[in-house]
């Protein structure tokens, strides 16, 4: 099975990440929401890197491997932008977004909430973001 | 992503058909920003044929959600996907916002 995907940075790209994940994980058949949350979860990631890390440069590219181990569905995404700042990163207050009129800063969140475990990683000028989610 | 409005009386009825990710949300973004919007005390957005949301769809609702509700407009969602209402729980939005099960609800929501 085909398990990794390279697109570069434009953002129309992330449908094509999404039906590659959709695609992917048939295999497990998953329920609905469990599929729609993975799915959402490296949507997240992948739509910081194409714009904030890569500011939506279409000569850049990400980089999307996913795979099994054990009970652990790995999701690995790459690229060469700027690395994400865990150390500066804050929970969202929705309550105070929403009186703010604010409209980004919840998607990290939403990773956070979904997914098992959730790594960053720079090495030199690469950055790896690897998410983990346990299914049954 | 496909948005069409229909207008009934003092009610916009906003029908969002197919994805709303960083790349469409913008479109959904300008309906929302559109000034003449704000001549309407009622906003119901019908949902069933909206089959995906993230945090930049979730952005777009929680950026206007101040402005319509200080102009005392209501907004109302109906006819959600259960993954898509999944997504808005996660983040506690469904006890912020108004999500109804189908349009005699949210209409009589809407009147209360």
């Amino acid at each position: 099975m085909n398990n990794s995907i390279r697109v570069n940075c434009t953002k129309k790209n992330l449908k094509l990440i999404r039906d590659f994940v959709v695609e992917y994980l048939q295999t497990y058949a998953l329920s609905d929401i469990m599929t729609n949350q993975i799915v959402l979860a490296v949507d997240e990631i992948c739509a910081n890197l194409i714009i904030h890390a890569n500011h939506e440069n279409p000569d850049k590219f990400i980089h999307l491997a996913i795979k099994k181990q054990k009970e652990m569905l790995v999701f690995e995404i790459s690229d060469n932008g700027l690395a994400f700042q865990r150390s500066k990163y804050k929970e969202p207050n929705i309550e105070e977004n929403i009186r703010m009129g604010k409209k980004g800063g919840v998607g990290i969140a939403l990773v956070n909430r979904i997914m098992d475990k959730v790594e960053f990683e720079t090495n030199d000028t690469q950055n790896v973001c690897v998410l983990y989610k346990k299914i049954k | 992503m496909k948005i069409t409005q229909e207008i009934k009386d003092n009610t916009i009825v906003m029908t969002l058909d197919g994805e709303l990710d960083a790349s469409s949300s913008v479109i959904l973004d300008e309906e929302l920003s559109d000034p003449k919007i704000m001549e309407y005390t009622k906003i119901l957005v019908d949902c069933e044929n909206l089959n995906y949301i993230s945090s930049a769809g979730l952005g777009v609702f929680i950026s206007h959600l101040q402005r319509f509700e200080d102009a005392q407009i209501k907004l109302i969602f109906y006819n959600m996907q259960d993954k898509v209402r999944n997504v808005f729980e996660i983040l506690g939005l469904d006890l912020l916002m108004t999500i109804v099960s189908d349009y005699e609800e949210a209409r009589t929501v809407s009147n209360e």
